[in-house]
């Protein structure tokens, strides 16, 4: 890809998407993706706050002491997840009383801090934009599939909306809007990625045939 | 083959005497649970025969999608998956909707066995997991068991609420419950089949029983009452899963000391579960507990041989 700003969000939700390549952010993934409309709504206030202290902190990459990174950062995030915080209290009640903890939870998001530590800190603020919003999407976008995926299979609905209904045929399968379901549909998702996106030795037309190893890369190193 | 971490991974199977077998072990499994099958049959009628060849077929049906989208070689001659199947629809209630056996066949045979690298990699019993997933999925229908369209209390529900069930009613099966609940004889039968085949380890299912006995005479709340530890001890699944699950040749400790520990686990998670739990009934949940200590038990208690370097 040419550009490199298309090229950063692009990045963000396929390449790297942070569930389902970087597993980063497992607690919000796992605890409020039990429909599909709560995976949007942490989704969208993430990327919300993703994108903001990213283009802080890029912005005051120069000025911040090396020794003191991590409080600093933590501040401008937590600035930022408060904003979110008192926002959704006042406009989507309904929404805020399902996340409840999990939002200022995202203080501690690991997808914020990883980003603002691994590239907000050394790239411009363009393009730390543009990461933000690559990676938050690609986290609203894990979110919506898995939360669409438990609510289907888990209570019949999509969007809220009734899809089928409990009768002779088939009934939701309650167990999947619960706990033990997330972890059984994130692992089942992030499998299904891996099998239809990375190469390897049984993945992909020519895979690892090409290069004539059992994509056994730690023992060696050749295609680095 | 596989090589997960030798100490925490169950050795490549099936551990058993080399020169037996899969397909005679699963052959012999398959006679063992005949009886169970043709005594539900007469039992409970068409419903129970309905229930256990959906569950048989999804199992196979699964693993049949499985290794053609895998381009795997054919798993599903070895009978693994019939056992697997079977093992899973006698435990459900007879006259369930036809979808919940499915739907337990499609998540014993894909989750907990294929995706874990198949028949002998996986580390817990299908079946018993199966069964878990689809209590907590479909609670009413699966806590619901009806013998001729007339529902009534188990005999574990009447023990719970300090009746006192008969105990020859429970040994004949003269009660409710689900499919293999009430066939204790049928259910003895197959396991003393097993056991002269030698395609059973018998420690385990022994100590289990002796340390439940032990378990309920001492905190059950009523001593040792033959009536009170006999009603236990024949009622629910305890002497199906003692028989079918505990003697299981994969999921189990591979040294004799470990299989005496798990039996004892078995025993005391069962009296546990049992005496303290708000359901009556839950064998599954204790063995399937049990299972995951499998790897903590082989850890602490290594074979003697020097093959698991």
């Amino acid at each position: 890809m040419k550009n490199k700003h298309l090229d950063a969000i692009y990045n963000g939700i396929i390449r790297e998407n942070p569930i389902f390549v970087l597993m980063l952010g497992m607690c919000p993934t796992l605890a409020v993706t039990t429909s599909a409309i709560n995976g949007a709504g942490m989704g969208v206030s993430t990327t919300v706050v993703l994108i903001l202290s990213n283009m802080l902190i890029a912005a005051l990459r120069k000025i911040i002491p090396d020794g003191v990174r991590m409080p600093a950062y933590i501040v401008v995030v937590a600035t930022f997840v408060t904003l979110v915080d008192f926002i959704m209290e006042a406009y989507t009640q309904d929404l805020y009383a399902s996340l409840g903890l999990y939002i200022p939870l995202i203080v501690v998001n690991c997808i914020i801090l990883g980003r603002a530590e691994a590239y907000a800190s050394k790239n411009t603020v363009t393009m730390s934009a543009c990461d933000g919003i690559g990676m938050g999407l690609g986290f609203t976008v894990a979110l919506i599939v898995i939360g669409l995926v438990r609510e289907f299979l888990g209570a019949g609905t999509a969007f809220g909306i009734t899809i089928y209904e409990a009768s002779s045929v088939f009934e939701p399968i309650a167990i999947i809007t619960k706990a033990p379901g997330a972890f059984l549909v994130l692992a089942m998702l992030a499998a299904l990625q891996n099998k239809f996106k990375m190469k390897s030795a049984t993945n992909g037309v020519n895979g690892g045939k090409e290069k004539g190893c059992a994509s056994d890369c730690e023992s060696c190193g050749t295609c680095k | 083959m596989h090589k997960v971490s030798d100490s925490l991974s169950v050795k490549a199977s099936p551990r058993i005497k080399p020169g037996v077998r899969w397909q005679t072990l699963m052959f012999d499994m398959e006679i063992a649970l005949l009886p169970v099958v043709l005594f539900a049959a007469y039992r409970f009628g068409f419903g129970a025969v309905k229930v256990i060849v959906a569950s048989v077929l999804a199992c196979v049906v699964t693993e049949w999608i499985y290794d053609i989208c895998l381009k795997k070689e054919m798993g599903i001659t070895d009978g693994t998956a019939v056992v697997t199947g079977l093992l899973l629809g006698l435990t459900l209630p007879s006259d369930i909707h036809l979808y919940v056996p499915v739907v337990g066949g499609i998540f014993a045979t894909l989750v907990v066995v294929l995706l874990y690298g198949g028949y002998g990699q996986h580390f817990m019993l299908p079946a018993l997991a199966s069964r878990c997933f689809l209590l907590i999925s479909f609670a009413d229908q699966m806590t619901t068991y009806t013998v001729d369209g007339i529902s009534y209390a188990t005999p574990l529900a009447v023990l719970q609420e300090g009746g006192a069930p008969s105990l020859m009613d429970m040994f004949l099966g003269n009660i409710n419950g689900s499919i293999v609940e009430v066939s204790t004889i049928a259910v003895l039968l197959g396991f003393a089949y097993l056991i002269v085949r030698r395609a059973v380890k018998v420690i385990p299912p022994i100590v289990y029983l002796i340390s439940f006995v032990l378990y309920m005479g001492m905190f059950g709340g009523h001593g040792f009452d033959m009536g009170y530890i006999g009603a236990q001890v024949l009622g629910g699944g305890f002497i199906f899963s003692a028989a079918f699950f505990a003697s299981d040749l994969v999921i189990n400790p591979r040294t004799a000391a470990g299989e005496v520990i798990y039996g004892v686990l078995l025993g005391v998670m069962t009296g546990v579960y049992r005496t303290m739990g708000f359901a009556p009934e839950s064998v599954s949940y204790a063995i399937i507990c049990c299972n995951l200590l499998i790897p903590l038990i082989d850890k602490f208690l290594p074979a003697k041989k020097k093959e698991a370097a």
